[in-house]
């Protein structure tokens, strides 16, 4: 099953490789690994998107917290929460694809960030499924790059994440 | 600087370059043995040990050898072993032996030279990203790049190598900010909001255990090395007597239990006993204690699960329980704090054991297998003979330190341990070579002791420069080569799993042992005949200052047992041939 793991750890040189290097180590999934810093500059707080059982879920998340620098953990999907990725889309904007892009950039409430001649940016947030449904959507063979941050997530009310 | 850098730390803070601080740190921890090896990037730091008699350095000849003795010294000792090397070829020859610290969970500082800092990453002379390097195989590490930061870093370092689960910790130090100069201040204590081991066990958890313990009827316990590093064995024993259970230890547990204690079935596994493991199979209630259910333990985990039991399970990482096997009764503890008030709750209990008595004919039943009983020679030396003739001759007293392969499991095997860390081994990572840099360790922790390394030709040549080690410093530790001319364990897997080829695994050109034993200044013998075995023993150990190294020449076509094979489950044993046809006879 998929899985939104936050975590927040001291931020320090090489604690984002110890974390990239416990996933490739001991063979789990990396959907995406999103990092910064937080409000408080010691600490810095990742998403992590992963697939498992539940068995290598509680597995992945004790290996998380015997890591020295993690402060915290997270399992997000044990409980509410919210995901957002933000994209990047650029989309051939020349003949039938002009109006149809824009078209689809409204329904999914994208905003055109850049026009050029032959083309438009798009940028969009959502889950990251939405993000897969608007690639689903236009036309393939319209899409000249994407970039994705990967997932941030954050637990609805009051499930909150903070030393 | 001197010895009174031994004194707490006063609060005038004295300025000291970097080498100093190191030093000092060292100091203040009141470490008393150093394995180390200078180069370039730790001259510094040489240079202020020179000037100080509070440790003492000890030189090896290899970085891998350092860095074992100071785990060997650690598992001898409980503390926290320090090896020093320099940066580059330095550091990684330290590389295995932080790795063999890491998987059998020994608390180390490895301080390793490192190129000046604005050189870092220039590929400099001796530049390797040590950090990079050891961070798969150590607890924690650090890059300290200001002097002031070496005293807290190192503070750390002790603080996490030796709490919780402990593990080696690397402390990478360029060589630049050993000549800056700082106020030298050791902190008093360390906190740390991002590591907190959890030591006292879940109380509710812990009566759900006792409970569980005191309705069973086909009990068992299970110790493995964390009962040996926690130091649990004494509360352990109480609780295994009070109950009436039998007791089992991995191999890392030995010495865990007595090993000559009625409750003790031997020790399980691959190459466990047969009631060891038939017990572990068919018990209905298993509490295992500061082990971790390991591949070579459990056999195949599917046939293990299909037998019902119930699981309590005491370890201080989370991450060991329910890892390879469901646990029903998770206790997340320092074993010593846990079995202590398991004590407390049993000795409230109306009733205080359980009746075992059909459960213990069972276990008779299968201990009447006799599965390490061996055919003695008098032509051929039988390595088994030699471990028995030896724990005969120290009376069950001496640390024994071994390789890896065929003559490890039979000194586990046949070595009775009655106490905790007196076997010195290395289970987790395997390592070949460990047997003579253990072996200094456990002399340097212990210097009246016996101390024995039992090794195979194979083995003994990996870390063999250390005989040098060993005369430098006068080390009176015996060496016991079962030398079958092969690398026995694989030997023994080619003649299992590949119809006898033996691809690569005869030992040919060795060296004459005595000789090159000799050539150091150390005694050499050389035992052929099985006569001889007892005498040459008591011999050698009557050369209480002298270093012996004991070239027995063993069969070649023994082979261990029982053995569970790849893939089969723990009850599913191969019995010795002997074993096999005397049960059949038997029939
Ligand atoms: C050739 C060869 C053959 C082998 N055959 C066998 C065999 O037949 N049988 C066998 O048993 N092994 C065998 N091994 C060893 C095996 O590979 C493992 O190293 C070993 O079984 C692990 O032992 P353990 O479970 O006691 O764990 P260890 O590696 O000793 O781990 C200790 C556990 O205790 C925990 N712990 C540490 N400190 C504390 C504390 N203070 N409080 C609570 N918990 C603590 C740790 O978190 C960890 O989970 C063999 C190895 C080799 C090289
Ligand atoms: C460094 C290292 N290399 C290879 C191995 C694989 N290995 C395990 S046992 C063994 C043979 C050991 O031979 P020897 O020391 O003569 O002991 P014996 O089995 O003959 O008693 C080998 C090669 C290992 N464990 N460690
Ligand atoms: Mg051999």
């Amino acid at each position: 099953m998929r899985h939104i793991i936050s975590l927040l750890m001291e931020n320090e040189a090489g604690a984002l490789s110890r974390v990239a290097g416990l996933f490739s180590a001991r063979g789990y999934n990396i959907e995406s690994l999103t990092v910064a810093v937080t409000e408080d500059p010691t600490l810095s707080r990742m998403t992590i998107v992963t697939t498992g059982s539940d068995d290598v879920i509680e597995q992945i998340i004790k290996q998380l917290n015997k890591l020295i620098d993690v402060v915290k953990v997270l399992d997000l999907n044990d409980g509410k929460h919210i995901e957002r990725e933000l994209m990047l889309v650029k989309v051939k904007a020349t003949g039938v694809h002009k109006d149809e892009m824009k078209r689809m950039c409204d329904i999914f409430r994208g905003r055109i960030i850049d026009v050029a001649d032959n083309s438009y940016t798009i940028e969009l947030t959502g889950s990251c499924s939405k993000l897969d449904a608007f690639i689903e959507a236009i036309d393939r063979s319209a899409i000249l790059e994407t970039v994705r941050t990967g997932a941030s997530g954050i637990g609805r009310g009051d499930r909150i994440l903070k030393v | 600087m001197d010895a009174s850098a031994h004194s707490a730390t006063d609060t005038h803070a004295k300025s000291m370059t970097g080498a100093d601080i190191v030093v000092s740190c060292l100091n203040e921890e009141k470490v008393k043995f150093v394995f180390g090896y200078p180069g370039g990037a730790v001259l510094h730091i040489y240079d202020a040990l020179y000037k100080q008699n509070g440790f003492k350095h000890i030189l090896v000849r290899h970085e891998q050898a350092a860095v074992h003795a100071a785990d060997a010294y650690s598992r001898a000792t409980g503390d926290v072993g320090v090896a020093l090397v320099t940066s580059g070829p330095g550091a990684t020859n330290a590389v295995t032996g932080i790795a063999t610290a890491y998987m059998d969970s020994i608390p180390l500082v490895v301080i390793s030279g490192q190129v000046p800092v604005p050189a870092i990453g220039m590929d400099a002379f001796q530049e390797v990203d040590m950090v990079g390097a050891t961070r798969p195989c150590v607890k924690h590490n650090f890059l300290v790049k200001h002097v002031k930061d070496i005293a807290p870093t190192i503070k750390k370092a002790f603080y996490i190598a030796k709490t919780g689960r402990p593990g080696p910790v690397v402390v990478d130090i360029p060589k630049d900010i050993t000549a800056h100069v700082a106020d030298f201040i050791y902190p008093k204590t360390v906190e740390m909001r991002s590591y907190n081991p959890i030591l006292k066990g879940h109380s509710g958890q812990i009566k759900k255990a006792v409970k569980l313990l005191l309705a069973a009827k086909r009990p068992m316990i299970y110790t493995g090395g964390g009962l040996v590093l926690g130091n649990g064995a004494a509360e352990l024993v109480k609780l295994a007597r009070a109950l009436n259970f039998p007791v089992t230890n991995t191999l890392m547990g030995l010495g865990g239990y007595p090993a000559t204690d009625r409750q003790f079935v031997g020790m399980l596994g691959m190459h466990g006993t047969y009631e060891a493991n038939m017990s572990m199979q068919h018990c209905d209630v298993l509490l295992a204690v500061g082990a971790r259910f390991d591949d070579r333990v459990i056999g195949n985990p599917k046939h293990f699960s299909s037998q019902k039991r119930t699981i309590i399970h005491i370890d201080v990482d989370p991450s060991s329980i329910s890892k390879r096997v469901k646990v029903d009764v998770p206790i997340v503890g320092d074993v010593q704090s846990v079995l202590s008030d398991m004590n407390e709750i049993l000795a409230q209990e109306e009733n205080q054991t359980t009746d075992t008595a059909d459960w213990w004919t069972q276990i008779n039943e299968w201990r009447g297998v006799q599965s390490l009983d061996y055919a003695y020679s008098d032509t051929v030396i039988k390595p088994q003979y030699v471990v028995q003739k030896l724990w005969e001759v120290t009376k069950g007293e001496a640390y024994v330190t071994s390789d890896v392969g065929q003559h490890q499991m039979w000194a586990a095997q046949y070595y009775k341990f009655d106490k905790p860390r007196r076997w010195i081994n290395s289970g987790g990572l395997g390592t070949m070579g460990v047997g003579l840099p253990y072996a200094m360790g456990c002399q340097f922790a212990d210097k009246n002791a016996q101390v024995a390394c039992i090794t195979g030709e194979g083995s003994i040549q990996m870390n063999i420069q250390e005989l040098s080690t060993c005369a430098q410093y006068g080390l009176p530790i015996k060496v016991i080569l079962l030398n079958n001319r092969y690398l026995g364990m694989v030997r023994q897997w080619q003649e299992f799993f590949y119809e006898n080829r033996y691809s690569e695994s005869y030992m040919d050109s060795l060296p004459d042992f005595v000789k090159l034993a000799e050539s150091y200044g150390h005694v050499g013998m050389q035992i052929t005949n099985p006569a001889d075995v007892e005498g040459a023993l008591k011999e050698a150990f009557d050369k209480k200052d002298k270093f012996v190294f004991m070239n027995f020449l063993t069969d070649q076509t023994e082979n261990v047992f029982p053995m569970v094979e790849n893939g089969k489950g723990l009850s599913e044993m191969v019995l010795s041939p002997r074993t096999a046809s005397r049960l059949k006879g038997e029939e």
